[in-house]
């Protein structure tokens, strides 16, 4: 990646990088995307979220859906862990708890082919600043 | 397996990026305006006005002991030298602590953006972060938000053609707990045992090879470009009188949702456990909640709806600490939760000075006595008057704080305490020599199970026939109790005589 030289160019590459997300959210996009985060903190990785990821990436190609599976830091369900978020297009983010291959599985077949709802949704318990 | 959770009141400040973000790829962090502070700072702020901002925003140390972080800013930017430092001390050393891990694991960009502000705001071109090498994750994080910052000149040389270098670097601590005392702290960085020294000299102005050297906690670190992006008046608004913004909460022992938690100032302890928390595991009554670590005590059933902020937890005898919340039901014993933390403290003490390295083994050896049954009303004088001594006498602030497990253990759980030294009784069931396991014979079917397992042939009995269990036989294991499917054998504080 190249230097920023500047607060402006540092707001610019911001709001690329910020469109380019919301881009893959569109769900008019052709190029729209299912976008799944992982939570792998060192908690989330020690009850098995490595393999999940490693699992929905494999399975979420293998059954042509075009998604981005990424990892990202402690979600703060610790008694559900491993947790992840999954956003289908121009939909609410829903975070999953308790999620081994089974529930993955069902997750993928269920939620993100139906849109059905599975057992296992955390609601959302906080705010944030945005 | 689905729980309805009905929680609410949660704002994450600090924690405002995690689980939201890859921490692994810095173009996600600015997407969510990372870096933005930094360059808001540098672009139209003079250090004075962006301390002036923090001093506004009432953002006090997150580390524990509340200290105003403006203040702080403001004293080491005085303190005249041509080498400072910024410090980010990531020595987490609770039991039952992990915010600074979550933050630095979920989010590394928010820290290393606020330590290259606060080099700005104090006049320091170099950064130290203080972590222990138990966090593998967070280190190896760490390094590669700062290789990427780096390569994207939000850290370095020139940083966004401001002419402002920072740069940062790693500094491995070995796990000591005394390690997060800062003084100790820039020992260690400096190579030197990691021992306290006398305050003042304070760290602004001699610190870090004597230099001038800011240290802040990963948790305030966290919590500084929201207030510059935001504004001081929107952080100021958010809190209590005296104690601003959020605090992150690591809820952990008997509770529902264990858990990372960050709620506004002033939020009561009631809401913790039961809105968010869940309750207590297994719909047990509630007892204690342990905060602060071992420098913090015991908060009970009247505390429950205090506000929790900086004073109202001094005045209920415990302390904010780092923000680990341990929950404690019925059967948690609370002379052994004392003797838990004093073994935690003996060992980690550093040894220098006498009233904690000799003061808190007697501590110890005495609770010891009292959790076997040996204790005699003297030794509860004896407790408070030596913890006394020791708050009075230690030479840095984990002596001075470490009789605080048993101080607010004493203060709130006296009758607990009197019961094992009088009665010989624990009434949660946990120190072995104070209750004896107890065979039900309406509920027992005699099936064995329990004689089978038994590892020291305490238990008899015919077959079909209620069994007995020998208290003076019986070495308190429990085997018994987890076999039995008939919920016959129970905990009781008299042992059962065959007549």
């Amino acid at each position: 990646m190249t230097r920023i030289k500047s607060l402006d160019e540092l707001k610019n590459k911001r709001d690329e990088l910020k469109s380019a997300l919301s881009l893959l959210d569109d769900p008019d996009n052709p190029d729209r995307k299912v976008q799944i985060k992982v939570a792998m903190a060192t908690c989330g990785i020690a009850s098995g979220a490595r393999s999940i990821k490693d699992f929905l990436t494999a399975e979420l190609s293998k059954r042509n859906i075009p998604s981005v599976v990424t990892q990202t830091g402690c979600m703060g369900y610790c008694y559900a862990e491993p947790t992840i978020e999954v956003k289908l297009p121009g939909r609410e983010a829903v975070i999953f708890g308790y999620v081994d291959r089974i529930k993955a599985d069902e997750i993928i077949e269920k939620y993100i082919k139906k849109g059905e709802l599975t057992e296992g949704v955390i609601p959302r318990n906080y705010s944030t600043i945005d | 397996m689905e729980k309805q959770i009905t929680q609410q009141g949660q704002l994450r400040i600090a924690l405002r990026n995690c689980g939201m973000l890859d921490p692994e790829n810095i173009a996600e962090s600015i997407a969510r305006d990372a870096y933005q502070a930094l360059g808001k700072v540098l672009k139209e702020l003079s250090p004075q006005e962006c301390i002036n901002i923090l001093k506004q925003s009432g953002l006090r140390g997150r580390g524990g002991a509340g200290f105003p972080t403006g203040l702080k800013w403001e004293i080491a930017s005085k303190s005249q030298s041509d080498q400072k430092y910024v410090v980010c001390n990531a020595d987490e050393g609770d039991p039952g602590a992990f915010m600074d891990r979550s933050i630095l694991e979920g989010d590394p960009h928010s820290v290393l953006e606020a330590m290259a502000i606060c080099g700005y705001c104090i006049g320091a071109d170099k950064g130290l972060i203080y972590i222990r090498a138990e966090y593998p994750l967070a280190i190896k994080r760490l390094r590669i938000a700062i290789d990427q910052a780096m390569e994207d000149g939000l850290l370095g040389k020139n940083i966004l053609g401001s002419g402002f270098n920072f740069e940062i670097k790693l500094r491995y601590g070995a796990g000591a707990f005394v390690c997060g005392e800062e003084t100790a702290l820039i020992h260690s960085m400096e190579g030197k045992r990691g021992e306290p020294t006398n305050k003042p000299p304070f760290p602004a102005t001699s610190g870090f090879m004597k230099k001038p050297t800011n240290v802040n906690n990963v948790e305030t670190f966290a919590n500084i470009a929201p207030i510059i992006l935001k504004g001081p008046d929107w952080f100021s608004s958010i809190g209590t009188k005296n104690s601003k913004g959020t605090k992150v909460f690591a809820l952990a022992g008997k509770i529902n949702n264990v858990g990372l938690i960050e709620v506004p100032m002033g939020t009561s302890l009631r809401e913790i456990i039961y809105e968010i928390g869940g309750g207590i595991k297994e719909d047990k009554k509630f007892k204690a909640v342990q905060t602060g670590g071992p420098s913090g005590g015991c908060l009970t059933e009247k505390h429950l709806d205090t506000p929790i902020d900086y004073e109202n937890l001094i005045e209920a005898g415990s302390m904010m600490g780092s923000g680990g919340m341990i929950v404690m039901d019925e059967n948690d014993c609370m002379v052994s939760v004392a003797k838990f933390y004093l073994d935690f403290i003996v060992g980690e003490s550093c040894g220098k000075c006498t009233p904690c390295r000799v003061g808190n083994k007697r501590l110890y050896e005495i609770l010891e006595k009292i959790t076997q049954g040996k204790g005699v009303m003297k030794d509860l004088e004896k407790l408070k008057n030596l913890s006394y001594i020791i708050k009075d006498t230690a030479l840095c602030g984990l002596g001075q704080t470490s009789p605080n497990p048993v101080l607010s253990t004493l203060e709130n759980f006296y009758d607990e305490y009197y019961e094992h030294v009088v009665e010989k009784k624990c009434r949660a069931g946990h120190c072995k020599n104070l209750f004896h396991y107890v065979i039900n014979e309406e509920l027992c079917v005699g099936c064995a199970a329990c004689k089978r397992c038994c590892p020291v042939h305490a238990i008899t009995g015919d077959k079909r026939m209620p069994h007995y269990i020998d208290s003076n036989i019986c070495i308190r294991c429990g085997e018994c109790i987890e076999k039995c499917s008939f919920d016959a054998i129970s905990i009781q504080l008299e042992p059962k005589i065959l007549v």
